[in-house]
């Protein structure tokens, strides 16, 4: 015994039915999706591990480079002598962007050196390029770097180059110059990085 | 009704439990389909090893991963010393590590190989597209797997290659940098993206690398093997209906690849044994120190299967289209089949032009290979920069000289010399 079956199928009611069911589907589903993007994100905890570093600079000798670590990265804050100053005039030819017009970093340090005092050059230490931690390379004529190295820092991993103020040279990976961080001096000595001069209310 | 009845009594039938299970699960329709009645050209030769080989592999990579799951703990704090512990505290931990280490790298050395057999025999031609195209995916998924487990021994390899593979999202204009500061899940590589990375390494890509394994076999299998040869087996059928030139799969390839296991177990074995390190290109010296956020390691250089591509991101003196180079060195693979429009699939009828390119090809990927492991020093980047072009030249040409190619006329049989 076979029966037919026999079933009336309004198609223009059934499409309007799934399509009406696909848009609120995908909607749902966009909701769905966001809290589980959303996770990815920092969280609360990784926000707040942003408090500023203090670095007491009273023994850092003329030439010498200390890294701190500032919310994770390396921070550098060098003591430049006056050779090391004097390089920097010389080298602009060769820089990719030597009035740091696309680069990061506060007001104040939009100048020649970078820093608030010439010989004070507070950086974060991490290349423009892909984030590698550049190698400090003081000596000019470096035997790696070639005979016209004025001095300056190299990235080991895609061989950016940047001049003692942490300009970037042209012909290299890295984009913009190095990033300085807002900082200010609490005494003399006591530089504070992390927080513009306003906000810790001396200059 | 009456069909309801035969059913019933189709089920109530007594058997074996072979045919029990049978009436429930198409067990022999599948085996049969994939296994036993699936005719495989008779010519098969040596590069044929590396697709079962591979699946060996993965079965390695499974189980020695799941082991060392049982004793690694993912957090900053304690992923490193958990690493040493396997090593020296856990019975027989030494031997499981070394064997996923030396996995990952033995998996890239087949699927390499496999993939040059798939280029030189045409395998990536119609009908085979899908084949190719899910068999990339699987390269690329597998990219991610091995980069995401070279994170979790938490040594200064780890940590800097992490680094500049996730700052490569934040070359990417406008949204680049929040990007990248999504995939971190901080503003620095930290416990929050080792944990991520550990979650997506033993659950989630391995889940996607399955289903795509299980995919790139069926649609193989749907339109069936190439050969040395190149030529369509199922184009001459013997009174049976089955291929005259096609042999069941098994025996006569499962105990092929058996003798192929074997071999490559010996090898494997010598090196987890006698080279671990791989000579440090399988284990790098720097990733045995623990990682350290301050201090980037003096030369760094990824893990050796992914030099040849790393080589082409440091050859281009610009950040976002150093990217875009090594991103389009792996996505131009995805487009073989349509790049190459000879209609004869393999190298041995294939003209002088394809066989040139595919040599400087194969020389350019070999030589950015040993160019990425270097550093970079003018003289190499120009180097790099002359094989980067030789790399993207191969599929500039590809296309215009494959249509006039002076091919010498394929049999219709297959052979077993050329």
């Amino acid at each position: 015994m076979s029966e037919t079956k026999t079933v009336e199928v309004n198609l223009k009611r059934r499409r309007m039915l799934v399509a009406a069911t696909g848009v609120m589907g995908a909607t749902a589903a966009t909701f769905l999706a966001t809290p589980f993007v959303a996770s990815w994100q920092p969280s609360e905890r990784a926000r707040a591990l942003g408090a500023p570093v203090d670095v007491d600079i009273s023994k850092l000798a003329p030439g010498q480079l200390v890294t701190v670590n500032w919310r994770g990265k390396p921070v550098w804050v060098l003591h430049r002598t006056e050779e090391m100053l004097a390089t920097l005039p010389k080298v602009e030819p060769h820089l990719r962007d030597p009035e740091s017009n696309e680069s990061v970093q506060p007001d104040y340090c939009k100048n020649r050196h970078r820093s608030i005092k010439p010989e004070i050059f507070v950086a974060v230490g991490v290349c423009t390029h892909l984030g590698c931690s550049p190698l400090f390379k003081p000596e000019p004529h470096d035997a790696e770097l070639g005979s016209d190295w004025p001095g300056g820092f190299f990235c080991p991993c895609h061989g950016s180059r940047f001049d003692l103020a942490g300009r970037v040279f042209k012909s290299v990976p890295a984009p913009i110059n190095l990033e300085i961080p807002p900082h200010h001096y609490r005494i003399d000595t006591l530089i504070r990085v992390g927080e513009d001069p306003k906000e810790g209310g001396q200059a | 009704m009456a069909e309801h009845n035969s059913h019933t009594s189709e089920f109530e039938k007594p058997g074996t439990l072979l045919q029990w299970l049978d009436k429930r699960l198409p067990l022999v329709e599948t085996w049969n389909e994939h296994v036993g009645q699936y005719y495989a050209p008779k010519n098969f030769n040596f590069w044929y090893y590396f697709g079962s080989l591979a699946l060996l592999v993965l079965v390695n990579q499974f189980v020695t991963g799941i082991w060392l799951t049982m004793s690694y703990k993912p957090s900053a704090a304690e992923a490193f010393n958990s690493i040493e512990y396997i090593m020296r505290d856990v019975e027989w931990g030494w031997l499981i590590r070394y064997m996923h280490s030396t996995g990952a790298s033995a998996f890239f050395i087949v699927v390499y190989l496999h993939m040059f057999r798939g280029i030189m025999y045409g395998s990536y031609k119609q009908p085979r597209e899908l084949v190719w195209i899910i068999g990339m995916l699987i390269f690329l998924v597998l990219m991610g797997e091995a980069f995401m487990g070279y994170l979790l021994p938490w040594g200064q390899m780890s940590y800097w290659g992490a680094q500049v593979i996730i700052s490569l999202f934040g070359a990417i204009p406008v949204v680049g940098p929040d990007l990248a500061t999504w995939i971190r899940g901080d503003y620095v590589i930290s416990d929050a993206t080792l944990n991520r990375f550990f979650a997506l390494h033993v659950i989630a890509l391995p889940l996607v690398l399955l289903i795509l394994v299980f995919l790139h076999i069926v649609a193989l299998h749907r339109v069936g093997s190439n050969n040395p040869d190149g030529v369509d087996i199922k184009k001459v059928k013997g009174p049976d209906g089955t291929p005259l030139d096609g042999i069941p799969f098994h025996p006569y390839y499962s105990v092929k690849d058996t003798v192929g296991a074997v071999a490559f177990a010996f090898l494997f074995a010598v090196i987890v044994f006698y080279f671990p390190e791989g000579g440090g290109f399988f284990l790098e010296s720097p990733n045995f120190e623990p990682a350290n956020p301050l201090k980037t390691p003096p030369h760094i250089a990824p893990v050796w299967y992914f030099t040849p591509f790393y080589a082409i991101l440091r050859a281009i003196p610009d950040k976002f289209f150093g990217v875009v180079a090594m991103g389009a060195a792996i996505g131009v693979l995805f487009l073989l089949p349509w790049l190459d429009r000879c209609p004869v699939r393999s190298i041995r009828y294939r003209g002088t032009s394809f066989k040139l390119l595919l040599t400087m090809f194969t020389v350019s990927f070999l030589a950015l290979g040993y160019l990425g492991t270097q550093p970079a020093t003018p003289t190499l980047t120009k180097l790099a920069q002359l094989f980067t072009a030789g790399y993207f030249l191969f599929f500039i040409l590809l296309p215009f000289t494959s249509k006039h190619e002076q091919c010498k006329p394929v049999p219709t049989r297959v052979t077993y010399h050329g």
